[in-house]
C-alpha cells in the first residue's frame, strides 16, 4: 500500500524526514477528488520509495487543511523535508504532477 | 456508473448526438443544465428550421428532449466539472459524482463572458467554480456568489445552509476580484463587499477548462469531418465549434458526432476484448 493516509499529529514528522513528498487533499463529498484519486493512487506505486505520497481528508483533518490554506479541493500539495515548494489545485492528468517530481527527484 | 458515450450538453447538438448513439444500440448519458436554461429556450420564433418554421424555442427543444428520452437515452440535471482520460475510459466529475464513459461527446453551447480581472490569478486562493465541492471549507466566513443562472441560487442556498454568509450577485455585468494571494474582496457593478471566497457560477464552463490541452480556435473547439477534437474519445459538437450558431447546424454536427462517438466506443470495446 503505497498512499498514505495522513492524520495530523503525524503529519509534521512524517513529511519532515522525506526529501519529497506530495500530498492529496480531498473529501468525500467532492466529485472532482474522487477522480483524481486513482491518478495519485498509481502515482504512488510508481514512485514508491522514491516519493512520500499521501492523502489528507479535511473533513477529519480541517487543522491542516486551514495551516495550508487550502481552500479548494483536490488540492495537491508538494514538500521538500516539510518545507511545501509547489502545489496544483483541480484535477489534472498525470503527467502534470509527474514533472514536478522528475525536475525535484 | 459506465456508459458507451457521455454527452455534455442537452441542446440540439448533444441531444441529436444522443439520439444517434441509441441508434448504434449503445448506452448514453446525457448530462445538462434544465432544459429552461438553454439560451434557444428564450427564442420566440425560429424561421430557418428546415421543413418545421415558426416554432418557438421552448417547442422544439422540447420535442427534442421527448424524442431523446424515447431513444433510451437517460438524463442527469449537473454540470460538468472536470474531465480526465485513463487508459480505458473517460471519467467525468458532475456535482459530488463521477461517471465514466469510452467516449465523450462535448455539446455545451457556447461558455459565455470572459473572465474577471482577478479571477485566474486567485483560482485556488478564494475562487471556487463549485460550491459543493469546496462550500465546506468556507464554512462560517463570508462568501460571494455570481450566479449566472437558476441554479446558482441553489448553490447559493446550499452554501447559506452549511453556515456560509452569502451575498449573491445576480447576473452582474462587471466584477473584479481583489486580493493579493488570498481573496479579500469583490466588486460587481459598482459595489464592493469584503469576503473570503468567490463562486463563480457560469452556465458553462469553458472546454478548455473542463479539458485540459483541447485544441481550440479563438475560443470554439477544433474538430474534424468526424467531429473528432484533438483528444481521442473526445468529439463535440454544435456552437462550441463554431459558428453558425443555428439549430440546423448543432443537429447535424450532433448526428456526427454521435455515430463517431459510437463507433470509437465498439472499437475501444473490440480492443478490450481481444486484450
Amino acid at each position: 500500500m503505497a498512499i498514505k493516509h495522513f492524520k495530523t499529529a503525524e503529519f509534521d514528522a512524517a513529511v519532515a524526514a522525506a526529501p519529497l513528498a506530495m500530498v492529496d487533499f480531498w473529501a468525500d463529498w467532492c466529485g472532482p477528488c474522487k477522480m483524481l484519486s486513482p491518478v495519485i493512487e498509481s502515482i504512488g506505486s510508481q514512485y514508491e520509495g522514491k516519493v512520500l505520497v499521501g492523502k489528507v481528508n479535511v473533513d477529519e483533518e480541517p487543522e491542516l487543511a486551514r495551516r495550508f490554506g487550502v481552500m479548494n479541493i483536490p488540492t495537491v500539495v508538494f514538500l521538500k523535508n516539510g518545507q511545501e515548494f509547489d502545489r496544483k489545485v483541480g484535477v489534472m492528468p498525470p503527467q502534470a504532477f509527474t514533472a514536478v517530481l522528475d525536475a525535484n527527484l | 456508473m459506465s456508459y458507451d458515450v457521455l454527452v455534455i450538453g442537452g441542446g440540439p447538438a448533444g441531444l441529436s448526438a444522443a439520439i444517434n448513439v441509441r441508434a448504434r444500440g449503445r448506452q448514453v448519458l446525457v448530462v445538462s443544465n434544465p432544459l429552461e436554461e438553454n439560451p434557444l429556450w428564450r427564442a420566440e420564433e425560429v424561421d430557418n428550421y428546415l421543413g418545421l418554421p415558426g416554432r418557438s424555442g421552448a417547442e422544439m427543444l422540447t420535442a427534442m428532449r421527448r424524442h431523446a428520452e424515447q431513444s433510451g437515452a437517460e438524463f442527469l440535471t449537473g454540470k460538468v466539472l472536470s474531465a480526465l482520460q485513463m487508459q480505458d475510459a473517460w471519467y467525468v466529475s458532475v456535482g459530488p459524482e463521477m461517471y465514466n464513459a469510452r467516449a465523450v461527446v462535448l455539446a455545451a453551447g457556447v461558455a459565455r463572458g470572459r473572465k474577471f480581472p482577478g479571477e485566474a490569478e486567485l483560482l485556488g486562493r478564494g475562487v471556487s467554480y463549485c460550491a459543493t465541492c469546496d462550500g465546506m471549507l468556507y464554512r462560517g466566513r463570508p462568501v460571494a456568489v455570481v450566479g449566472y443562472s437558476d441554479t446558482a441560487r441553489q448553490e447559493a442556498e446550499f452554501l447559506q445552509k452549511i453556515g456560509c454568509s452569502v451575498t449573491y450577485f445576480d447576473r452582474p455585468r462587471r466584477c473584479e476580484i481583489q486580493g493579493m494571494d488570498r481573496v479579500t474582496s469583490i466588486t460587481c457593478d459598482g459595489r464592493t463587499v469584503p469576503v473570503e471566497g468567490v463562486f463563480i457560477l457560469r452556465p458553462t464552463m469553458a472546454p478548455t477548462e473542463i479539458f485540459p490541452g483541447l485544441a481550440v480556435e479563438q475560443g470554439y473547439v477544433t474538430v474534424d469531418r468526424r467531429m473528432a477534437t484533438n483528444l481521442p474519445g473526445l468529439f463535440a459538437a454544435g456552437d462550441c465549434t463554431g459558428g453558425p450558431l443555428q439549430v440546423s447546424k448543432a443537429v447535424g454536427e450532433g448526428l456526427i458526432a454521435g455515430q463517431s462517438a459510437a463507433a470509437w466506443a465498439a472499437a475501444q470495446e473490440r480492443g478490450a476484448r481481444q486484450a
